[in-house]
């Protein structure tokens, strides 16, 4: 039905005077349950729809979006973005994808999966019980909890534009978590762990996920500050994927266009070390990243973006790769409507062959993050600096905790001192990372 | 205006015996409270780029959230389609987190007082949009005029006009239209083969667009922006350690925001998860600190006429002269903590269960004046601009992250400094502020708070105050 109604609000906004138009047409349900200290917290659930347009008159652009999919609504969507469409400046860039890359790839990406949608209410509690219980019970430090949840979600988006294209795109999740806190003396330290996935025989046992939960609230009991020091650095999967994302942000066609990424004019040449290579797939099954075609139906393909330390591609949509004077790569994204931005599919640092243990075991002095707080990097001149905690590394084993101090560096060294990958590489979301050690970053304590 | 002249009868046709009747199927499991949460937002956006009028967008959201009480359980269940039937089917969805006899009687809703932090003449929703793309195009000459080194400029500007319904079994029945209008500036400067620098400003309000034509000038922040790109060019390295810090006034009021604010949000505390937790009545920050949450500042973005719970807001005071004084307290923790709402409770949208949260908070001005604040450290840096903190509130720490710095050596301001992180332990790091400037200031109203996934918009301001020892995260 969603389908139809974007068809259906193409043709009208052409037969209004637009000369190009594409819709998007959204529906989601979502359902969470939170308990703490073992008793129900928050149950909610509800659904909702949304619609959005953009429309090209000449090379103007204009917009619109509305939750509103009654008749009348719609309606005045399109002619609120012809409207808007009025107001903007004709840009010889603006326009849609040639007929040639549209298209949905003829692979089941097992996205979405009828189990998350027969998952009973009470079993969903009881998982979320369960795991809060795991994680009081692994611990007498453990003495609180902001709680255990359990969430679902099921979407359907589909996207129609005034080339020919329309495609439905169906997709599911369900996520366990839980937070505990705890205590030592006066002092107290909270911690997460969480297991997300499109089916529920992917995910994590509740008990796993709230022992790790609280492995990793205890072991920051009894923090140190630490001093002003230059140190080898080694950041957890979890953690690392950070640093892929900022990656992703200095790649992106838009930020490529405006000359605001530390890896302008950088194509062909070495911007990381031998060890790296990265790649963009949204073709990979089952994953958050996954999809059949991007925001502007455009067929969905795997990019090698970094081989081996060598930078191959920049990442585009439609329009960043014209202002290039190059091919888009199928990684539009937009909300409803506005303009396409470019998106990842599932972008991830190829694994190496080290446990985290052999990595951390020649380290004399250094550091093991286990969490990064703030803002703090700035992908235009490649500064990083960022709050973190984690475990301190003396003679290759993790010594105590660590916390109140920032790391910092510039990304266009980092990514050049990165040593050999941990085999760990896990999805955990569409961005993710083995253990990364950076050769040396400023630890600045008292 | 009354009831029936207020949007949502006005527009949908809502009778306070709809809401009536609305509620008592919300309470029918036998939960203790029920609220509905009717929301109506339109929304406009324009985007200027390389000098070309790029994007122009209009929205529509429009919803009821529906939320019961039954003890410390929440049931909560919405609807994007305003039918009785769709809304009634929301609210047995959300009368199921409670089990037994329905117990609340016939509701009785009464209207209380009004009041008007944000009178508008001309909403900005109601201008042409010819007029909107007059600021951003206004934003994009003067940031190109401002220096030749200037290459790359990008203005915006939203507004969003914000219509919301509140009943309470309690039998509170609140509205309010909420306008807000914002322009910012993105800049960037090169010089010669160097690296481009990043410059940023913006601001606005719960305003008309009249508010651009006076000190928020869409050219005020245009060249601002331009002037920290330029700046930013001939930077150093920041340096690493513990130091001297001095902030300057407005918007590094964001250290109040993460170091103490979040730390006082009720459910934390009642939760007893938070650093604060238990602490009213003892010291946390030097005497000189009284730090303020006020949602009552005329056509401040952190402000509301009144709560997303249909609450008065007020002025809190969360620390008066080092001590702590009190939490920010929604319905629901006020209730299971015994006390009263501080007209604290927001939510995003009426996709959103409400919380506690802050709206426009800063600290009072003290005595000295910002030169004797510089004159006074002999080696420090001074703090100026920020792009945002966030808080571990369980721990106390909190990072911010600075944007525009300087050195100061021997009482005097030196070269500017490439940004870097500042960190510190909430009730810690307020006990080493030492001096406090006259020079109180608020911000030019971006600020936007997240927590658990929800954002609203929030005001910080501070002004000049000095931090004997904190740790700032550069490289040198």
């Amino acid at each position: 039905m969603i389908q139809q109604l974007a068809t259906d609000v193409v043709a009208r906004a052409l037969k209004l005077g637009a000369t190009e138009a594409e819709c998007t047409v959204a529906e989601g349900n979502e359902f969470s349950a939170s308990v703490r200290l073992g008793e129900v917290e928050q149950l909610k659930e509800a659904g909702s729809r949304g619609a959005g347009i953009r429309v090209l008159i000449g090379q103007r652009t204009g917009s619109a979006t509305t939750s509103d999919l009654t008749k009348e609504g719609v309606e005045r969507m399109v002619r609120a973005a012809i409207d808007n469409a009025s107001v903007t400046t004709d840009d010889p860039f603006a326009g849609l994808p040639d007929a040639a890359e549209l298209g949905s790839i003829d692979v089941d990406l097992e996205t979405y999966s009828e189990a998350v949608e027969q998952l009973e209410a009470e079993w969903k509690i009881a998982q979320a019980k369960a795991a809060e219980a795991a994680a009081l019970q692994y611990d007498p430090r453990i003495t609180n909890s902001e709680g255990g949840s359990f969430d679902t979600y099921l979407s359907s988006r589909a996207f129609a534009n005034s080339r020919g294209f329309s495609g439905l795109a169906r997709s599911s999740s369900c996520s366990i978590a839980a937070i505990p806190v705890a205590k030592e003396g006066e002092k107290m330290e909270r911690d997460y762990w969480f297991s997300i996935a499109r089916r529920p025989d992917r995910l994590e046992a509740a008990d796993l996920v709230g022992r790790l939960a609280a492995q990793r609230a205890v072991r920051r009991l009894g923090a140190r500050k630490v001093s002003t020091q230059k140190v080898p650095i080694v950041f957890e999967p979890r953690i690392a994927r950070s640093l892929l994302g900022n990656l992703f942000e200095a790649v992106s066609g838009d930020s490529i266009y405006r000359q605001a990424s530390f890896l302008n004019g950088r194509l062909g040449e070495r911007v990381a070390s031998e060890y790296i290579t990265v790649i963009d797939d949204p073709t990979i099954p089952g994953l958050f990243g996954s999809w059949p075609f991007d925001d502007e139906g455009v067929r969905a393909r795997r990019k090698v973006v970094v081989d081996r330390g060598i930078l191959k591609t920049y990442l585009h949509n439609t329009y960043t790769a014209k202002k290039l004077g190059t091919s888009t790569t199928g990684n539009a994204a937009r909300g409803l409507a506005g303009n396409a931005y470019v998106d990842h599919g599932n972008f991830f640092l190829e694994a190496g062959s080290k446990t985290s243990e052999q990595m951390i075991s020649g380290i004399k002095s250094g550091l093991y993050v286990t969490e990064l707080m703030g803002q703090g990097v700035n992908v235009v001149n490649g500064d990083y600096s960022r709050g973190a905690a984690g475990m301190w590394i003396e003679n290759g084993e993790l010594a105590y905790p660590v916390s109140e101090i920032t790391i910092a560096g510039n990304l266009k060294q980092m990514l050049l001192d990165i040593e050999e990958p941990g085999a760990d590489l896990e999805f955990r979301g569409s961005v993710a990372s083995p253990t990364l050690k950076i050769r040396e970053m400023t630890v600045s304590g008292n | 205006m009354s009831f029936t002249d207020s949007f949502f009868p006005r527009k949908f046709g809502l009778s306070t015996a709809d809401l009536e009747s609305y509620l008592s199927v919300a309470l029918s499991h036998g939960g203790d409270y029920a609220d509905l949460y009717f929301e109506y937002v339109a929304t406009s956006s324009l985007g200027i780029d390389e000098g070309i009028v790029k994007s122009a967008s209009q929205g529509v959201s429009l919803g009821v959230g529906v939320r019961v009480l039954s003890g410390e359980k929440t049931g909560y269940a919405y609807t994007d389609d305003l039918s009785p039937d769709k809304i009634r089917h929301a609210c047995k969805t959300a009368a199921c987190i409670a089990n037994g006899p329905s117990k609340v009687e016939k509701t009785g809703l009464n209207e209380g007082p009004q009041r008007d932090l944000y009178p508008v003449l001309t909403a900005p929703n109601d201008t042409t949009l010819n007029e909107r793309v007059e600021l951003i195009k206004r934003a994009d000459r003067a940031a190109r005029a401002y220096d030749s080194r200037v290459f790359q400029v990008r203005a915006s500007y939203a507004d969003n006009v914000r219509e919301i319904l509140i009943a309470t079994s309690e039998g509170k029945l609140s509205y309010d239209r909420q306008p807000m209008a914002r322009v910012n500036v993105t800049v960037l400067a090169r010089q010669g083969e160097g690296s481009p620098q990043e410059g940023y400003a913006g601001g606005g309000g719960r305003m008309g667009l009249e508010v651009f034509e006076s000190d928020k000038s869409p050219e005020r922040y245009a060249r601002e922006a331009a002037r920290q790109a330029i700046m930013q060019l001939d930077a150093i390295d920041a340096p690493a350690g513990e130091m001297t810090v001095v902030l300057g006034p407005g918007w590094p009021g964001v250290l109040l925001h993460e170091a103490v604010g979040h730390g006082l949000e009720a459910d934390f505390n009642r939760k007893g998860v938070s650093a604060f937790s238990n602490r009213i009545g003892q010291k946390v920050a030097s005497e000189l600190c009284t730090v303020i949450d006020d949602g009552t500042m005329a056509h401040r973005r952190g402000s509301i006429n009144m709560d997303d719970e249909g609450n008065p807001t007020q002025q809190n005071v969360l620390i008066e002269k080092g001590i702590l004084r009190g939490y920010l307290q929604d319905n629901l923790s006020s209730r299971l903590m015994g006390g009263a709402s501080t007209g604290s409770g927001r939510r995003e949208s009426y996709q959103h269960v409400p919380m506690p949260r802050m709206t426009n908070t800063f600290m009072l001005a003290g005595d000295s004046t910002p030169e004797e604040i510089i004159r006074s450290v002999p080696k420090g840096l001074y703090c100026v601009n920020f792009s945002g903190g966030s808080v571990d509130i369980t721990s106390g720490n909190f990072v911010f992250s600075a944007s525009e710095c300087y050195e100061i050596e021997n009482g005097r301001l030196g070269r500017p400094v490439r940004g870097a992180s500042l960190i510190g332990n909430g009730p810690e790091a307020m006990k080493y502020v030492s001096m406090v400037g006259n020079d109180l200031k608020l911000d030019e109203g971006i600020g936007v708070c997240g927590k658990e996934g929800q954002s609203v918009p929030v005001g910080v301001g501070i002004p000049t105050v000095r931090i004997d020892q904190m740790t700032v995260g550069g490289v040198a």
